[in-house]
C-alpha cells in the first residue's frame, strides 16, 4: 500500500516537473514585461503593421486552402486510382520539410529565374519581396494540416448516406456540398483552424522567399525575430499574442471537435 | 500488449535519468586537459573565424574552439540572458559597450581589432544596369539593406544621411533610394544568397560579407570614401569566463600575423595593437 | 413493370440475376446472407454498375451495356431504402423528407406543402423540427419511407424495411408498410430475413444463392420446397 502511495506521488512528480518545462518559458514570456508595457508596445506601428499583416495572409492562406484542399481531399477520400498514394505523400510533404527548404524550393520555382518565375519576369510578375510571396510561403507550409485533416473527415462519413442522397436525386456535385461537407465539417473546421495557426506562425519560408519589409512582408514572427535585434518589448508582447492565439486555437479545435453526430 | 502500469512508467523514467546522469559524468571524466573555448561571433565574419579555429586548434591541440555565429545583437541579447561564453566579437562598439556598462565584459580585455566599411553588390548579371551609389535612386530598383538595429543596416542610414546633406545628391536622392528597398535583413548572411538568385537587383553589405566565391555571382563597388562608414569591431573576454588565460591566447593569435593573413584575406582591414 | 437481367463479377461469384415485377406487385428477395440480395437492389437503383445486362423501368431504360445507357442514380426515380435507413444525420425530419424536392429544383412553396402532407400522412407531423437522431427505429422508418415516397418514385427498393423496428411495434408497422406499397401502385422489391415480412409483404417470393435465383414463385410455392437447406430454417 505505501509502496503505491510512493508511486503515484513520484508519478505525480514526474508529471509536474514536465508541465513546468513547458509552462514555465511560456509564463517568463508574461513576467518579463509589465501590462502598461504591453499595451504601449501595441500601439507601435511595427507591432500594428505585423498584426494586420499577419492576419490578413493567414485569412487569405487559409481561405485559399480550403477551396483547393477540400476537392483534392475528398477526391482522396473516395476515389481510387493510380498514384493516389503518391499524392497523399506529396501534399503531406510540406509538414516534414524544414521551413528552409521550403523558402528554397520556393525561390527556385517562383523567384525572378526560378523554373517558373523567369516566364513570369517576362511578363513584368515579380513574386519576391511581396504579400503574394508571403501568402504563398503560408499556402505552402501550411496545407498539409488541413488536407490531412480534411481526408480524415470524409472517409469518417458513411458512404450510405452519398448513396442514399444520389437515389433521390442528388447530382455528385450536390453530395457533396449539402452532404460529405457538411456530415464532416466539424474536421473541415479544426483542419482549417490549425491551417490557420501554421499560416501565422510561418517563419523561415516567408523570410528566405518574401524578405522582411515592414507592412508588406514582415509577419508576426518575422517583427519578433527583428524587433528582438532593437526593441525587445515589441518583441515580448507579440510573441504573448502569438502565445494568446495559440492557446485559443488549441482550444476551439477542441471545442469544435468535440460536437459530433 | 499488457498496458504499462504506473510503476513501470517510473521504472522506466528513473533508469533515463539515471542513463543521462550517468552520460553526463563519462564525457567531463574524459576531456580533463582539453578546453573548450566559445566564441561568440558577429555573422558577418563567419568564414575568416572559422578558418582562423581551424588554424589555432592545429597549433593547440589541448584548446577546441567552438563558434557561434549570429548578429551581433543576438548575441549580445543571448549573453545578457546568461548565455555561457568565453569570448564576444561583436560587428559594433555599441553592442560590446552595451556588455561592458552591464558589467559582463572583463574591461581590460576589451579592444578594436578590425575595420570594416560598406561595399555595394549587384548580381554580375546586374539586370537593373547599376554602376555605382549613384543609381539606387532609380525607379524599380530592388535593394536590399540591414535592419535599422544590425550594424551594416545601420551604417548604410549613416551612409545614406551623409549623401542626403550633400547638396550633389540631396534629401530626395535618399527618400527615393529608401522606396526602392524591397527587404530588411536581419543577417548579412541572408543578403548576398538573394542577390546571387537574382530576387533583388543591389544591397548595401559590409565589403568583407563578399567572399571570393560569392564574386562569381555577385559584383563589387566600393563606395567613396567621403559617404562611408567605417566599422570597427571589438573584441573582449567575458567576465565569467572559466579559461581567461587560453581566450587570451586566442585574442592574440587573432591578432597575430596568421590570424591578421586571413581576415585581409576576406576583405577586412586589421587594427594593430 | 421492372425487367432486369443483370450480370455482374463480385469477390466470390458472378451474380447474373433475372427477374420481372409487375406495377403493384411486391417482390420478396430472400437467401443467405451474402448471396447477392442487396446487390441486386443497388444494381438497380444505380448505386453499383452491371458488367453487362439490361434494366428497364416502365418505357424507360435505366442501363443496358448493349445499348450504352446508363442513367445516373439520380435521374433514375427509384426510391431505394437502405437496411439502416440512412437518415441525414445533419437535418430535421422535414429536411430529410424534403431533400429530394429540393435536388430537383422544386418551387420552395410546393415543397413545403408537399412535406407537410407527406408527414401528415405518415404520422410524422409532430416531428417535422426534430432532429433525425432523437427519432426511434419506427419513426425512421417512416421517415426513410416518406423521404422515397414524396418523390413519387416509378419503384420502391426495400432493404430489410423492418429490420431496425422495436420488436413489439413491427406487426403495425408491417400491415401500415403494405398499405403504403399497396397505395403507391408501383413494382416493389422488399429484401428480408423475416419469414412474416415474406408472408405478408410479398406476392411473390425469390430465393437467390450465390448470385442466381433458385427459386420464384408465390411465397406458398416457395415455402414448401423444403428439400432447400435454406428454405427449411427459414420456413421454420
Amino acid at each position: 500500500m505505501l509502496w503505491r502511495a510512493v508511486l503515484t506521488l513520484l508519478t505525480a512528480a514526474l508529471l509536474a516537473l514536465f508541465l513546468l518545462f513547458i509552462t514555465l518559458p511560456v509564463a517568463s514570456l508574461f513576467l518579463r514585461i509589465s501590462p502598461e508595457e504591453f499595451l504601449s508596445s501595441l500601439t507601435e506601428p511595427v507591432v500594428l503593421d505585423a498584426l494586420s499583416l499577419s492576419f490578413v495572409t493567414a485569412t487569405v492562406s487559409t481561405v485559399i486552402v480550403v477551396l483547393f484542399g477540400t476537392p483534392l481531399a475528398l477526391v482522396n477520400a473516395r476515389r481510387d486510382y493510380r498514384g493516389r498514394e503518391l499524392v497523399d505523400t506529396l501534399t503531406d510533404l510540406p509538414i516534414v520539410l524544414p521551413p528552409a527548404v521550403a523558402g528554397l524550393a520556393l525561390l527556385m520555382a517562383f523567384g525572378r529565374r526560378g523554373v517558373v518565375g523567369q516566364y513570369l519576369d517576362l511578363f513584368g510578375i515579380q513574386i519576391g519581396f511581396t504579400t503574394l510571396a508571403v501568402v504563398m510561403a503560408q499556402v505552402f507550409v501550411a496545407s498539409p494540416f488541413y488536407i490531412r485533416q480534411a481526408r480524415a473527415s470524409f472517409e469518417a462519413v458513411d458512404s450510405l448516406y452519398e448513396d442514399a442522397a444520389r437515389t433521390l436525386g442528388a447530382s455528385p456535385g450536390t453530395v457533396a456540398l449539402r452532404i460529405t461537407i457538411p456530415l464532416a465539417q466539424a474536421g473541415l473546421v479544426s483542419g482549417a483552424i490549425l491551417s490557420f495557426a501554421r499560416a501565422l506562425g510561418e517563419f523561415g519560408a516567408t523570410i528566405m522567399f518574401a524578405g522582411n519589409f515592414q507592412g508588406r512582408t514582415q509577419t508576426m514572427p518575422l517583427a519578433i525575430y527583428t524587433t528582438m535585434q532593437g526593441d525587445m518589448n515589441a518583441a515580448i508582447s507579440l510573441s504573448i499574442i502569438l502565445v494568446v492565439i495559440s492557446f485559443a486555437v488549441i482550444s476551439a479545435v477542441k471545442i469544435v471537435t468535440r460536437r459530433k453526430y | 500488449m499488457k498496458v504499462p502500469t504506473p510503476a513501470t512508467l517510473v521504472a522506466i523514467c528513473l533508469l533515463m535519468i539515471a542513463g543521462l546522469l550517468v552520460a553526463g559524468c563519462t564525457t567531463t571524466e574524459q576531456a580533463p586537459e582539453t578546453t573548450t573555448l566559445t566564441v561568440f561571433t558577429a555573422a558577418s565574419l563567419t568564414g575568416a573565424f572559422t578558418d582562423i579555429g581551424k588554424a589555432y586548434e592545429a597549433q593547440n591541440e589541448n584548446v577546441k574552439v567552438d563558434f557561434v555565429f549570429d548578429g551581433s545583437q543576438t548575441l549580445r541579447t543571448q549573453i545578457e540572458q546568461g548565455a555561457n561564453a568565453d569570448i564576444f566579437v561583436s560587428a559594433s562598439t555599441k553592442h560590446m559597450k552595451a556588455l561592458q556598462d552591464g558589467g559582463f565584459m572583463e574591461n581590460s580585455t576589451v579592444t578594436p581589432f578590425l575595420g570594416n566599411s560598406l561595399a555595394l553588390i549587384v548580381p554580375v548579371e546586374n539586370q537593373a544596369g547599376i554602376a555605382g551609389v549613384a543609381d539606387l535612386n532609380k525607379p524599380g530598383v530592388k535593394l536590399v539593406i540591414g535592419t535599422k538595429d544590425v550594424p551594416f543596416g545601420d551604417y548604410t542610414r549613416q551612409m545614406l544621411d551623409k549623401m542626403a546633406a550633400d547638396p550633389a545628391y540631396g534629401q530626395a536622392y535618399k527618400d527615393a533610394v529608401m522606396k526602392n528597398v524591397v527587404s530588411e535583413e536581419t543577417a548579412v548572411s541572408s543578403v548576398v544568397p538573394k542577390l546571387a538568385l537574382g530576387e533583388a537587383d543591389a544591397a548595401i553589405v559590409y565589403k568583407s560579407d563578399v567572399s571570393k566565391d560569392d564574386l562569381t555571382k555577385v559584383t563589387r563597388f566600393d563606395i567613396p570614401a567621403e559617404y562611408n562608414v567605417v566599422a570597427t569591431y571589438p573584441l573582449g573576454i567575458l567576465a565569467e569566463s572559466a579559461s581567461k588565460t587560453e581566450a587570451a591566447s586566442f585574442i592574440a593569435f587573432v591578432r597575430g600575423p596568421d590570424g591578421s593573413a586571413i581576415l585581409t584575406e576576406y576583405g577586412f582591414d586589421p587594427i594593430s595593437g | 413493370m421492372l425487367s432486369i437481367h443483370t450480370v455482374r463479377e463480385l469477390r466470390d461469384y458472378v451474380l447474373d440475376v433475372t427477374l420481372s415485377v409487375r406495377s403493384g406487385e411486391t417482390l420478396v428477395l430472400i437467401g443467405e446472407n451474402g448471396s447477392g440480395k442487396s446487390t441486386v437492389l443497388n444494381l438497380i437503383s444505380g448505386i453499383l454498375t452491371p458488367d453487362r445486362g439490361e434494366v428497364t423501368l416502365g418505357d424507360r431504360t435505366l442501363f443496358s451495356s448493349e445499348g450504352k445507357t446508363n442513367i445516373p442514380p439520380e435521374n433514375r426515380k427509384v426510391g431505394h431504402l437502405f437496411q439502416s435507413y440512412a437518415l441525414f444525420p445533419h437535418m430535421t425530419v422535414a429536411e430529410n423528407v424534403a431533400f429530394g424536392l429540393r435536388c430537383r429544383k422544386v418551387p420552395r412553396p410546393t415543397i413545403a406543402f408537399s412535406v407537410a402532407n407527406q408527414l401528415r400522412v405518415m404520422h410524422l407531423a409532430d416531428l417535422a423540427d426534430v432532429n433525425v437522431g432523437r427519432l426511434s427505429g419506427g419513426q425512421r422508418q417512416r421517415v426513410a419511407l416518406a423521404r422515397a415516397l414524396v418523390l413519387n418514385p416509378d419503384l420502391l427498393l426495400l432493404d430489410e424495411p423492418l429490420a431496425a423496428v422495436d420488436m413489439r411495434a413491427q406487426g403495425a408497422m408491417r400491415s401500415e408498410l403494405r398499405g403504403r406499397i399497396k397505395n403507391a401502385d408501383i413494382p416493389c422489391i422488399v429484401v428480408t430475413h423475416n419469414l412474416r415480412d415474406a408472408l405478408e409483404l410479398g406476392d411473390r417470393l425469390c430465393l437467390l444463392e450465390e448470385g442466381r435465383v433458385v427459386a420464384d414463385g408465390t411465397p406458398e410455392e416457395v415455402l414448401s420446397m423444403r428439400e432447400n437447406g435454406f428454405i427449411e430454417s427459414f420456413a421454420g
